[in-house]
């Protein structure tokens, strides 16, 4: 029976997949995809089918789970922001070589204006030299039954596929007809088992199958319900559209597009479609979500030379997101008259929330620092806490990659920086954060650790965090002193048992963690009202 | 019947609320529907906006294009000046009186109402106020929804059954009380309307 229902693309994405006969979603929660996990785990058939939903510790090991669980056979899913990528890339890159058994599908959803991230890279290059097939939805319905063709895919091939969202796509609302869920597969094993193992010996003999394999797949895209050749009368220009682009295209015209449109949702590039647009077109525009990849494969792939537009020319913005009024500009129709915007409006940037520990944490950090450390540096890290730099704080001076605090505090130490000081969130730390502690453990290297404890994953709206109740053991088990492991409790209070603490910390000279312990006020709220 | 919408304010004050009772109505009402909501980190205190729009016909983008919004929705009368490069010429601005201060700069309330007045089509009501009068505070964003129903395209009673339907698990109390809140801000905009 078809339903209808209102649902973000994320959450289409979730149904799609449950409905595919999905064993079991891996993920760390990062805006925009959290909203996949989240679904599911709250999705009636995941408990009554027993599909895994619990979040892992980073993308790498969700990753690696997930293909485990292809390994004997079962539909596996992966979700993860953009910058994810970059922690599973070993693992995601490897997966295209050994392929897959069960259904693998990777799930990236990419942040274009960096709505919420630290940049704007496009999750299509990794699929790409990872030579892996990608499907790229232009609508919540398209997402919804691409998902289980994205399966479908990847165990007719027996490679895993690569999904991209964009924020846009991940975080709307519309109308999706939802069907029936079909049945998980059983347990069973590869035909392909040498190309698991890779070894050189493997690895070359699964790198050419690999390449060769690609000429099907792109002859798959060129034949793709996803990809359509929407012919118009108007040959100046011929329009090849991306994923969600290609509604920003065609909400200029309302009355229908006069020129030739390729619409792209399913990648190896549909090369065929494309020489036949620009042996038919005067020029060519490329509008795509993200960095001009298209854009610039297709001027490699065209014998004759025709004028290519877009990202790179010009034509559209270099950065930032797409949107009917950027894209408009690309085909020279004159902007819609607008109200002229008000002066009187100024940014509004976030804030810690009022009563966050974090907030205590960063008024004691910053009252010992100022008063006796004035060459003090705070690497920080990727969460909440990342708002210290804004007023009225101004706590921190680094913020890079999950993790990248503790280990940049040490490099700064190695180097003769005193006192170096990281700050890290709790989930932050069993993301990425622990191997770091090791390094230093391993130099007694001058650094003072400061885990701020929220007992959470705060940032992205309150997920289990992998270490809660563990900290001071799993810090201990590294190697840390326990006389040097320090739990306190941020508190106004307390402020001077924490500034004291952080003084003490900072002389001894070696590894120390100190561990404010708050539970997020935004969690407790929940908590709370639960009850 | 098409109408495009923006849904602004605060982390917080409770936009998606709004919009998803607009949702449900047009669902029921059989209508095209797409919302584009602001996730993460700008919740926290910073200014969010929503994208929604409701159509007969199929929707393309999920974004409004500049000029074509119909219907400004505001809880906060700085952030509903935010978005009139959006607003087409015969566009109307619901929009919350009482600011909400959390930065040291925040513009003179009376300047801010002032040029917001200056648009044609504007309805400006506090909607805290009304809200402790005649309901509850936490009701505030349901006043506003009352005040910009007679600009939506369905009937009150369409967006009464959605109150209903989106607060039901939580008690017939807090349905009363919305549903008060949603008939307040629905009146008031009936007698400011020019």
């Amino acid at each position: 029976m078809i339903k209808k229902e209102l649902l973000l693309g994320d959450e289409a994405l979730a149904w799609g997949a449950i409905n595919a006969g999905l064993s079991g979603v891996y993920a760390y929660p990062g805006t925009p995809s959290t909203e996949i996990t989240e679904f599911i785990q709250q999705h009636p058939l995941a408990r009554e089918r027993g599909i895994h939903c619990k979040w892992s510790s980073n993308e790498k090991t969700a990753m690696e789970a997930a293909l485990g669980m292809s390994f004997v056979g079962k539909r596996a899913l992966v979700c993860m922001k953009h910058v994810g990528m970059n922690v599973c890339a070993d693992a995601f890159v490897n997966s295209a070589m050994t392929g897959c058994h069960g259904g693998l599908v990777v799930v990236a959803a990419d942040d274009p204006s960096m709505h919420s991230s630290q940049n704007e890279q496009d999750s299509r290059f990794y699929s790409k030299f990872a030579l892996m097939p990608t499907f790229e939805p232009s609508s919540q319905q398209e997402t919804y039954q691409m998902i289980g063709a994205a399966f479908d895919f990847s165990e007719k091939h027996q490679i895993p596929v690569l999904m991209r969202l964009t924020t846009r796509m991940a975080h709307s609302r519309a109308v999706v007809e939802v069907g029936e869920a079909k049945e998980q597969n059983a347990l069973s094993y590869t035909k392909k088992p040498r190309q698991w193992v890779l070894m050189p010996v493997n690895a070359r003999v699964r790198y050419k199958t690999l390449i060769e394999e690609n000429k099907l797949f792109e002859q798959e895209a060129e034949q793709s319900p996803f990809n359509r050749y929407i012919d118009g009368k108007d040959k100046s220009m011929g329009i090849i559209a991306c994923g969600i682009a290609y509604n920003y295209v065609m909400e200029n015209f309302p009355e229908g597009c006069p020129y030739p449109v390729l619409k792209i949702s399913q990648y190896p590039l549909p090369t065929t479609l494309v020489k036949r647009m620009a042996s038919e077109c005067e020029s060519l525009l490329v509008v795509e979500e993200g960095q001009p990849m298209v854009e610039e494969m297709i001027r490699g792939v065209l014998g004759t030379p025709v004028q290519i537009k877009g990202r790179l020319s010009g034509e559209l913005p270099r950065t930032g997101e797409l949107n009917p009024d950027n894209v408009r500009g690309a085909f020279g129709l004159p902007q819609r008259e607008t109200a002229t915007a008000s002066q009187l409006t100024l940014p509004r940037p976030p804030a810690l929330c009022q009563g966050c520990g974090h907030r205590d944490v960063y008024t004691a950090l910053n009252d010992v620092l100022r008063e006796n450390y004035k060459n003090a540096k705070v690497f920080s890290d990727i969460g909440c806490y990342t708002l210290g730099w804004l007023a009225p704080f101004h706590a921190i001076d680094t913020c890079v990659d999950m993790g990248a605090s503790i280990t940049m505090a040490k490099g700064a130490a190695d180097g003769g920086q005193f006192p170096s000081v990281a700050v890290i969130g709790d989930s932050t730390f069993t993301h990425s954060g622990m191997t770091g502690l090791l390094d230093a453990v391993n130099e007694n290297s001058n650094i003072t650790v400061i885990i701020s404890d929220n007992l959470t994953t705060g940032m992205t709206g309150g997920q289990d965090s992998a270490g809660t109740g563990r900290l001071e053991q799993i810090c201990a088990g590294i190697g840390v002193d326990p006389a040097h492991i320090r739990v306190v409790i941020p508190l106004p209070k307390n402020m001077d048992e924490i500034r004291r603490t952080i003084r003490e910390e900072i002389e001894y000279k070696g590894v120390s963690v100190i561990i404010p312990r708050r539970e997020c006020i935004q969690a407790a709220k929940r908590h709370n009202a639960k009850k | 019947m098409k109408r495009d919408i923006i849904l602004s304010g605060v982390g917080g004050q409770g936009i998606l609320s709004i919009a998803t009772v607009i949702g449900a109505a047009a669902l029921r009402e059989g209508l095209y529907l797409k919302q584009a909501e602001v996730h993460g980190m700008s919740q926290r205190g910073g200014d969010v906006q929503s994208n929604l729009r409701i159509s007969t016909e199929p929707i393309l983008s999920d974004l409004i294009p500049q000029g074509e919004a119909d219907i400004i929705i505001s809880l906060e009368p700085m952030e509903a000046l935010r978005y009139v490069p959006y607003l087409n010429k015969e566009g109307w601005i619901i929009t919350n009186t009482t600011p909400f201060i959390n930065i040291d700069n925040y513009p003179d309330t009376g300047a801010l109402l002032a040029e917001l007045r200056k648009h044609k089509n504007v309805i400006a009501i506090d909607v805290d106020t009304i809200a402790k009068e005649e309901s509850s505070p936490r009701a505030a964003n349901i006043v506003l929804l009352g005040a910009a129903a007679p600009f939506l395209g369905l009937d009150a009673e369409k967006f009464e059954e959605g109150v209903r339907n989106i607060f039901a698990r939580k008690g017939e109390q807090i349905v009363e009380m919305n549903l008060k809140a949603f008939r307040a801000g629905y009146q008031y905009a009936q007698k400011h309307m020019k």
